[in-house]
């Protein structure tokens, strides 16, 4: 057995883990601060300010969200292949949850990876300060813009979805019920996540 | 519905590595037919849609009451068994009749379902109660664990929840919800209970229940309806404890 076979279960299991702790929680944290731009320039530069002048700050980058999402990336895009999906044939809305937890999941990587590049590597690279005004100028391009509002969508889809899924594959939603009470309260996640990111991102351009 | 023929398009395969092919027939309708009764039409008078006399379609049965699981096939599209499906009660017309696609083709609407069995080796899907001198009786099954257990245990082995589950596929090594479903079962039971971390064991390497997506078609194909997302979310509960012990008792 391969070091890969004989560690299947943790691997899977830090899989669905690195999903919610920490990328998850990092995202809560990024949409609530992005949300400070509906405050104007000066609170949402403040906010910026205070998280680069985190102690360790570069060490909490690599380590709790580079790393874990390289991981849940790479992983993911294995578990994204292995389906064989069948939406049209079991026309059901869990398939069709199913289905779109993994399109989410591709459109997602793209737009975490566009969005590092543009707005955090460029900017470690050139030297560029990030700002209120240099995100709304990044933003001004309306294709990009368009671009930010999907990778958004797809983000707050895929992790409500998959927060529903880590309930049921660490055993804490069990019953059918509790499936679905859950199912609720993570599809309202999404709502709530999804008006809170485009409230902040129309801030930008307003 | 009321029709005076019967039109059947079936595919149809005539060796395990041949070619599939669409055979279509017209049977002459009579009220309360079912897909097995149809079947034993055209085998009684294998003459095809155009007139062509061809061989008699062959499929497997055994019980005629869904019970045994041999019967199932896609009736239009929709994985169950030709023992239950009416004809009165499907208004499509042909209807279209397809082997499972998920198990190798013996022969048209015939299919290997051997792979199942071997799961359910793999899984240990069994109660171990041989001794070499008299072990006496065994515990009871609590009334309350029996009444959900006896659920779990109508599974007839069909393989419509494969059929119907988009990680169950060539690409994966996945066992699928049925064997799944036998090991909650045999780790329920008051002597079963006894092997249950070697159950476990068996399904936390590769193609075990981390293979699940939750889809959750299974848990709709399923004939039986046995709650299979239940089984599998209660799997998860014992594999994550089990795991945990396993690595801190290390």
């Amino acid at each position: 057995m391969s070091l890969f076979e004989k560690n299947h279960f943790f691997i899977r299991k830090l899989h669905s883990l690195f999903g919610v702790i920490p990328i998850g929680l990092f995202l809560l944290e990024h949409l609530y601060t992005n949300s400070f731009a509906n405050q104007g320039p000066e609170s949402y530069n403040a906010k910026v300010e205070f998280l680069q002048s985190l102690s360790y700050v570069l060490y909490i980058e690599i380590f709790l969200i580079i790393l874990p999402i390289i991981f849940h990336g790479l992983y993911g895009l294995y578990v994204v292949y292995i389906a064989k999906n069948n939406v049209l044939q079991y026309n059901y809305y869990r398939n069709w949850a199913f289905y779109l937890q993994r399109v989410t999941a591709v459109v997602t990587l793209v737009f975490v990876l566009y969005h590092l590049w543009a707005l955090r590597i460029s900017s470690a690279l050139y030297g560029t300060e990030v700002t209120f005004a240099s995100v709304a100028e990044h933003l001004s391009n309306p294709w990009i813009f368009a671009f930010y509002v999907i990778g958004l969508l797809a983000s707050t889809f895929h992790f409500a979805n998959g927060l529903w899924a880590f309930l049921i594959n660490w055993g804490i939603a069990v019953g059918v019920k509790a499936q679905q009470v859950f199912g609720w309260i993570t599809g309202f996640i999404f709502v709530i996540l999804s008006v809170m990111g485009l409230q902040a991102l129309f801030a930008f351009v307003a | 519905m009321t029709r005076e023929y019967i039109h059947l398009k079936i595919k149809r395969q005539d060796n395990p590595d041949s070619a599939p092919y669409w055979e279509e027939f017209k049977v002459p309708y009579k009220p309360n037919m079912n897909v097995v009764s149809v079947l034993m039409e055209i085998r009684k008078n294998p003459v095809n849609a155009n007139g062509q006399k061809t061989t008699p379609v062959v499929w497997e049965c055994n019980c005629l009451e869904e019970v045994c699981g041999a019967c199932s096939m896609r009736i239009n599209g929709v994985p169950r068994q030709a023992c239950s499906a009416l004809i009165d009660k499907i208004d499509k017309s042909p209807i279209i009749l397809e082997p499972l696609s998920k198990f190798p083709v013996i022969r048209d609407l015939q299919i290997d379902r051997q792979i199942m069995f071997d799961y359910l080796k793999k899984v240990k899907a069994w109660v171990n109660v041989d001794g070499s001198w008299d072990l006496g009786p065994g515990p009871l099954f609590p009334e309350k664990t029996r009444q959900w257990a006896y659920q779990l245990s109508r599974c007839m082995t069909c393989g419509c929840c494969l059929e119907s589950c988009p990680n169950y596929n060539e690409k994966s090594a996945f066992i699928g919800p049925q064997a799944l479903n036998q090991v909650r079962l045999f780790n329920a039971h008051p002597i079963g209970k006894m092997d249950k971390e070697k159950r476990l064991d068996a399904i936390m390497g590769p193609g075990g229940i981390t293979e699940c997506g939750n889809a959750q078609n299974c848990a709709k194909a399923c004939p039986k309806e046995i709650p299979l997302t239940v089984s599998i979310a209660d799997l998860n509960k014992q594999t994550v404890l089990y795991g945990l012990k396993r690595w801190l008792y290390k």
